[in-house]
Order: structure tokens, then sequence, then C-alpha cells
């Protein structure tokens, strides 16, 4: 493990967060002059890893060498002066200030008791030409395309803290092609000049085009790292998502859905659905009492399928059509109308209203549909609650208890239950099984299998393929936000794996 | 019943440390001005300290409830005293219209007479405020413009207006009915009280017995998930900054009906700020979520029963402020004792202790 070319070794790292155990023996070499891709799905482990090398988090438990020398990370600022600079997503720089300021901010050159402007600009824009990249570094950061202001960012990085460790994450999310082949140029500089590069992205092409090794982290554990030249598509599509390939031919096509026929009636149609920017065009059916599975990556699209199907985005091309009705105002309200809901995958952001109790979240779904003036009444909401408590197996002491309070799994079934509770016609699951533990997972699914024995439609979105596989009558794959495959449940995982990583 | 439960289930009420701060005002009163508790009757109503705290309270009170469904909801309003002028210089200026261009001779000026109802200077008053609410409630929910920002707009903008509609003047009101208001009584009690008790009911059942305080309380605490939920958060400011409007405005009223005068510079002076230090000493948070009225309505109270315990005691008026910035500084703290204690000790944690580290200062950690 550790080599003489090593910058950063992480060895054992364990963090865990109340109620879910993040990072789990985490191991991470960095090597001198390599780019090194940290892969794996939401909740995998990649961020709070990130947060621990940038000083973000402190590690319960494990070590951190840096250059052969035993480390603790205190702070970001600690970070930066170690070597270890971080160029997030969204680019933290000021966009009214020159590129020249913002490269060199906070280390003006001085002169007289005031800045030696000239000298200020001449030091930045060397310090980009040194990157290949030649700008009139006296214009304001904002003028310049998100690729332009990522680069500065880095140059920043390298030139203020002198970085030997460079982390960049998730830098191409809002590049456009060529933007992207700019940022590789730079990244390649960068590597001939010896410094690590840590780089986080969910496209594929781009792993197999710049990137030398890759780590894999899955649910918080550590998979494994490889020379990406050894790791064929599917082999690490398939490790991201915990299957091997060779098991995966002979695994059995154990269907949990049983011999169910599902009715003919349509419920959903969508023609041409799509949002520019979000989702190609795309049709889509769903038939009453099936479960749609939709498979695919992070950044597939596939959860911008559901905020379309749930009215959150108004759709720029296609049809929508529920129950043969055209759908023509997109918003949540006029969806639950027509009986649509979502369980988001955010749960924290998006689905648990904290502060407020089981009972009242359950409530509230259908108090959003009763309106203003239709009240249900104490009473009546401690009836609804306790059924629910009951039905869904919510461990709570009582219906009063804080939702915050509750585990992730809890906080999910709250959630089915806001939703059970306006007893809707197509129940839209994004995510619903994540970070939740391994019996609650199960219970949620079979609770999706009976809602659609009682004929309730079901879109069930989940990276968790098994799932997907054992769940869906139909499977709809998603890549790089466009739908590339619809399947019959008799479908294998290896096809379907095949079709994620576009080998198909 | 466990005793540490109980007494836990007692501190964690939001009615708790607002009545500890005005039992400790009591007691305090009790022990050094006596006098503050003594209350007459004359002609069948009751005088005294505690009624005037009742009754120069009540435009605070109003306001206060106003400011908690703001609050509640996770935004602000500032513009609540300029409301205040607003309203009361639309009541002074229908009892006297007085064009600024027209010679007015001063006997009309000073009669006691209106040529307008009474009913319909009452309405028109508190149409005005009403009006001045929605607009905030429609710059804070439509035009998306932070709350801060849009009732500052106002909260500017409406003493110029209070002057506008006065023709830049402070009009006295000489129309002893409308005195009423702020003077009047009923079964020995300022009417102000009653208003006061009317308006909280009617906010109380209006948010508890209806689905509205459940819609504002989360849009406060997660308006993403409550829009997700299909619950529209737009409408549920737009009603609270209304509302708030419409609370102002009955206190522009009362005050101008106190004072027998309406000026636009002076009306409502700094009730945003004592607005907002009531329901955060009722135990609302500033960032929305869970709200209690009648713990708002108490604040209010409590910044009263200080003023006048502070009057009484002969505190100059300039003092006073400073008196009041300590009970401030009090009452927060005793909230966020616990915050402050951990925010410490996670500063101490991460922050380095020298401006300058260099790998070197890992030296003294043990070697793999």
């Amino acid at each position: 493990m550790a080599d003489s070319q090593s910058l950063i070794t992480v060895r054992g790292i364990s963090k865990a967060f109340p109620g879910v155990v993040a990072l789990e023996r985490v191991d991470f070499t960095l090597r001198k002059g390599e780019i090194h891709a940290l892969m794996g799905e939401n909740g995998a482990g990649k961020s709070t890893l990130i947060k621990i090398l940038t000083g973000v988090e402190q590690p319960d438990t494990g070590s951190i060498e840096l250059e052969h020398t035993l480390i603790r990370i205190r702070s970001p600022q600690h970070a930066q002066q170690l070597g270890i600079s971080t160029v997030y997503q969204e680019i933290n720089l000021c966009t009214n200030i020159s590129v020249a300021e913002n490269i060199m901010l906070g280390h003006e050159p001085r002169r007289f008791g005031g800045i030696h402007w000239k000298k200020l600009n001449e030091m930045a824009r060397q310090a980009l030409l040194r990157l290949g990249i030649e700008l009139d570094v006296t214009q304001p950061l904002g003028m310049y395309s998100i690729a332009i202001q990522q680069m500065v960012a880095i140059t920043r990085a390298l030139e203020i803290a002198s970085a030997k460790v460079l982390i960049l994450d998730e830098p191409t999310s809002s590049l456009d092609a060529n933007e992207t082949a700019r940022l590789f140029a730079v990244m390649r500089a960068l590597k001939q000049a010896g410094i690590g590069i840590v780089f986080v992205t969910h496209f594929l092409d781009q792993v197999y085009e710049i990137v030398d090794r890759v780590t894999i982290l899955r649910n918080g554990s550590f998979v494994g790292s490889y020379d990406i030249a050894d790791l064929p598509r599917v082999e690490l599509v398939a490790k991201m998502l915990g299957r091997v390939v060779g098991e995966l031919q002979a695994l059995a096509q154990d269907k949990a859905r049983g011999e169910r026929q599902p009715d003919e009636r349509r419920l959903i149609e969508a023609a041409g659905l799509g949002l520019s920017g979000m989702l190609e065009p795309l049709d889509l059916a769903i038939n009453v009492g099936e479960v749609l599975g939709i498979a695919g990556l992070l950044g597939s699209g596939r959860s911008e399928l559901a905020s379309l199907l749930f009215g959150l985005t108004s759709p720029d091309s296609g049809t929508l059509l529920i129950d043969g009705q055209s759908v023509t105002r997109f918003s949540p309200q006029e969806s639950i109308k027509r009986g649509v809901a979502l369980c988001p995958e955010d749960r924290k952001a998006e689905g648990i209203v904290g502060d407020l109790s089981i009972r009242e979240n359950i409530i509230l779904g259908l108090q959003g549909r009763y309106g203003w003036f239709k009240f249900i009444n104490r009473q009546k909401q401690d009836e609804i609650a306790e059924k629910y408590i009951k039905l869904l197996g919510i461990r709570t002491p009582s219906p009063d208890q804080l939702v915050k309070n509750l585990s992730g799994g809890n906080q999910q079934k709250v959630i089915l239950a806001r939703w059970l509770v306006t007893q809707p016609r197509l129940l839209i699951l994004d995510e619903p099984t994540r970070g939740i533990d391994v019996g609650a997972k199960a219970e949620i699914q079979k609770l999706v299998l009976e809602l659609v024995k009682d004929g309730m439609s079901i879109v069930f979105i989940s990276s968790e393929l098994e799932e997907v596989v054992r769940i869906s009558d139909r499977i709809v794959v998603l890549r790089d936000r466009a739908k590339v495959a619809d399947y019959d449940h008799a479908v294998s995982d290896r096809t379907l794996i095949q079709t994620m990583a576009g080998e198909a | 019943m466990n005793y540490t439960v109980f007494f836990r289930r007692i501190r964690e009420s939001r009615l708790f440390w607002v009545l500890t701060a005005w039992a400790v005002i009591l007691g305090f009163n009790a022990l050094f001005i006596p006098e503050f508790f003594r209350i007459n009757i004359q002609d069948g109503h009751l005088y005294g300290n505690l009624i005037d705290v009742l009754n120069n309270g009540a435009p605070l009170m109003l306001v206060a409830l106003g400011m908690t469904l703001v609050i509640a909801t996770g935004g602000v309003d500032l513009s609540v005293g300029a409301v205040m002028a607003i309203s009361a210089a639309m009541g002074a200026v229908l009892i006297n219209p007085a064009p600024g261009d027209k010679l007015v001779s001063n006997e009309i000026l000073t009669r006691n007479a209106t040529n307008t109802p009474l009913a319909i200077i009452v309405l028109a008053t508190l149409a005005a405020g009403t009006l001045c609410g929605l607009w905030n409630g429609l710059l804070v929910s439509r035009a998306k413009i932070q709350p801060l920002v849009a009732t500052l707009i106002l909260m500017v903008a409406g003493r110029g207006i209070a002057q506008l509609i006065t023709n830049g003047q402070i009009i006295t009101i000489y129309y002893t009915p409308y005195f009423w208001f702020g003077n009047g009584y009923i079964l020995g009690l300022p009417v102000s009280i009653y208003i006061v008790t009317a308006v909280a009911i009617i906010a109380w059942v209006g948010v508890r017995k209806t689905p509205i305080g459940l819609f504002i309380e989360a849009v406060g605490i997660n308006p993403k998930a409550t829009y997700y939920s299909g619950i529209s958060a737009k409408n549920v400011q737009l009603l609270a900054y209304t509302f708030s409007g419409f609370c102002s405005a009955l206190a522009g009223l009362i005050l101008s009906s106190y004072v027998h005068s309406a000026d636009g510079n002076n009306n409502g002076l700094n009730y945003e700020l004592d607005a907002i230090l009531a329901v955060v000493m009722g135990g609302t948070m500033l960032s929305g979520g869970r709200f209690s009225l009648l713990a708002s309505v108490l604040g209010a109270m409590v910044i009263w029963t200080f003023t006048l315990s502070m009057y009484t005691l002969g505190v100059p008026a300039n003092a006073l402020l400073a008196g009041r910035a300590v009970l401030v500084l009090l009452v927060i703290l005793l909230y966020s004792d616990r915050r402050l204690v951990k925010r410490r000790s996670v500063r101490a944690d991460t922050q380095p202790k020298s401006a300058v580290i260099t790998p070197d200062e890992n030296r003294d950690l043990p070697r793999p």
C-alpha cells in the first residue's frame, strides 16, 4: 500500500453520524502526478471522505498520512496550509471583482502601503499562463464562463496554497464538451507537474478519458482501488452497484413480484415529454396497478423524470396524459389533485418537515389537498396518525414525536404515510430505500407490492438494481438524461448494467 | 409524574421564559415600587400602572400578533411602525379633511365634529393598513423579494406616505367619539384591552382551528417539503403579511386615538423592533416554525411592564433604552444558553491556535 510515490495515504478511516455510518474502514492512496477518480452512488461516502480530507469533518478512527507524515487535518484552512486544496462544484469566488484579484486575494503584492496593481495583474497573468490559459485578468470574473471560473479557482488553489493535492468535486457537471476538454487540458498539465488530483464525477466517459486510477465506494465502505486500464466499464458499474458480473448471469430471476397480471388500463401516457438541459424527450406509459422501475446511474435523469411527472418542473416539449386527460398546468398541487404523489430523493430537504410531529407530517399531504377551509380536526388527525403508524410499523413512542428525531427508515415511512393517506393512483418513489437499514428496506419493498395489488401504480427509482429488478413489472433505463431502453421484468441484471454503462 | 420530566416540560414550554421574565420584573416592583400595583377606581373605571400596561401596551400586542405569524413563516415585517403611521394619518385626515392649498380656519380644524361617519373612518383606516400588508405579502410571495428588503421598502416609504396623506402636518384630532378606542372604558376596563383580546382569540381560532397554523409552521420549517406536499407557500405568506398589516392598522388606530393626533414621523416609531423582540421573547424563532400567539402577547406585556416600571422608578427616558437593552440581552441569553456553550467548545476545537501553521506542527504526533 505504502509506495514511495504516495502523496496521501488514508488507512481505515471510519466516520459515523447520528444514526448512520457514513464511512467504514476506508483506505485510499493518492500518488504524485496521478488523476484519481472517486466514484460511487449517492450516499456511498464520497463527500464524507472529501470532507475529511479537507478538514471539514474529523474521522472517528483511522489515519491520514501526507507524504509519509502522519497528520491530523483540523480545519479547511489547515488543509490548505498543508497543501490540500479543493475546488467545489459551486465556485466560491467573487464574480464581481477581477480575475487577478480573485487569484491573488489576501496575498496582494504591496507598494507604498497600497496594492501594487501592476505587479498583481502580472503575477495573476503568469499564474494562468503556466496552466496554458490566456485571459484579460483585469476583467471581472463574472464575465467568463463557468469553465474559466473553475480554472481560475484551480489557479488560485495552486498559487496561494501551493497545493500538492487538488480535489475537484464534480467540476464538469455544468460544463459542455468544449469546456470539459479545456479543463482536462489543465488537469493534464497539473499531472505533469506532479500534483495529485482527486476527481469526483459521475460521467463514465470522462473517467475513461482522463483518469489513471479509480477508487470505488459503496454504502460507506471501500470496494477497491483499480487501474482504470484494467477495469472494463461493466465491471466498474457492477462494482458501484455491488454486483459481481459473473454472479449476475448465474443469479436466478427471483422475482418477488410473483405472477401478477397487470391491468391493461393506461394511467399515464407521456409522449415526447422532455425539458431541455434536464431530460431528453421520451415516451412513457404506465398501466394501472403496475410497477415501473427506473434504472440509471446518478445524473442519468431519473430524478428529473420524477420531477416532471410530479409537476415540480414544467416540460418544454411533449405531452403528459393522466387518465387520458392532458396536463396543462404543472404544479405539485395539480398533480396531487390528479392522484399523483412523490416521495422525493432528498428526504431531509424535500420530504420531512423536521420540527413538526409525526402526526402533523402524516396529515400534511391530505390537509394540503383539502385546502384551507376543510380542517381535519385533532381527533381525526390522531386517528389517521395512529392508523398509519401501525400499518407501516413506524417505531415511535408517540405520534407527537418530532420527525427529525426518527431514524431514516422511519422518516421514509412517515412520508409514505403522508401520501398513502391521500390515496394516490400513482406513487413515485425516488430512492425510497436509500440510507435506511436492511429491515426497513424489506418492509418498504413489501409495502410497495401490497399497494400495487390494491391497484396503485408505482414508479420505483432506485440505484440498487436488485431492488428494481425484484419489484418492477417493466424497467426503463436512463442514461445521460435520455431513455435508452424499456425492458420487461424478465431482463437480466447483466443486460441492465450493460445498458446503463452504454455498452449494449 | 417524574420530577425531571415535569420540569423539562415546563422549561421547554414556549411560555416559560417569558413568564419568568415577567415574574422577575413584577417581583422587583413588589420590593422596590409597591405603588406599581395600586389600582384605583374613579368614576367606575379602573386606574393604575397595571391597567396602563394593558392599555399602553395594546398597540404593541396587536402588532406582535401579526408579527408572530410573519416570523413563523420565516419572514419578518419591518414596516409595521410605518403602517401604523399610515393608518393613523388616514383616520385623522378623514376626520378633518385639510387640503393644503385651501385656507382652512382654525375653527373648522379644531371643532369636535366630522363629515365622515365614524364607521367609514374606522373601515378606511383598517383598509389602508391591510392594503399595506397585502403589498408586503405580494412583494414577498409573488415577486420573491427577501422579506427584510421587501418590508424595508414600506418601512421607509410608509412614513413618507403618511406625511403625504396629512400634507406634511401633524394633525391634532378634536373629534371626541374617535378617542373611545384609545381612552374609552367598558365595564371598568379600557376598550383597547377588549380589542386585543378579540383579535387574539380570532387569530388563535383562525390558525389553530383551521389548517392555517399548520401550513404557516410547515412553510417556516421547510418550505420545499411543504411545496412538495401540495401546499401553496405563496398564499400562506400572503395571508401572514396581510394579517400583519391589519394588526398594524388597528394598532395605529388605537395609538392615534390615545394620543389625539396623527404624526407621520413619530406614530409607531420603533414598533417593528419592539414587536420582533416581543415575538422572540415569546419563543418563536426568527428562522420560522413553531409559534405561540399568547407567548408573543405576553412578550409585549413584559416590554411594557418593564417600561412603565422604569418610569415609575423615575428613570429618565434616555436611560430607559439602555435598561431595555439589558432586558433584551437577558431574555435572549436565557434562550440560547446551551447553544452558546456548545458553540464555544466547537470553535476551540476547529480553529487553529496560531495564525500560521506549518505541517511541522504535526511532529508531536506519533509516527506509524
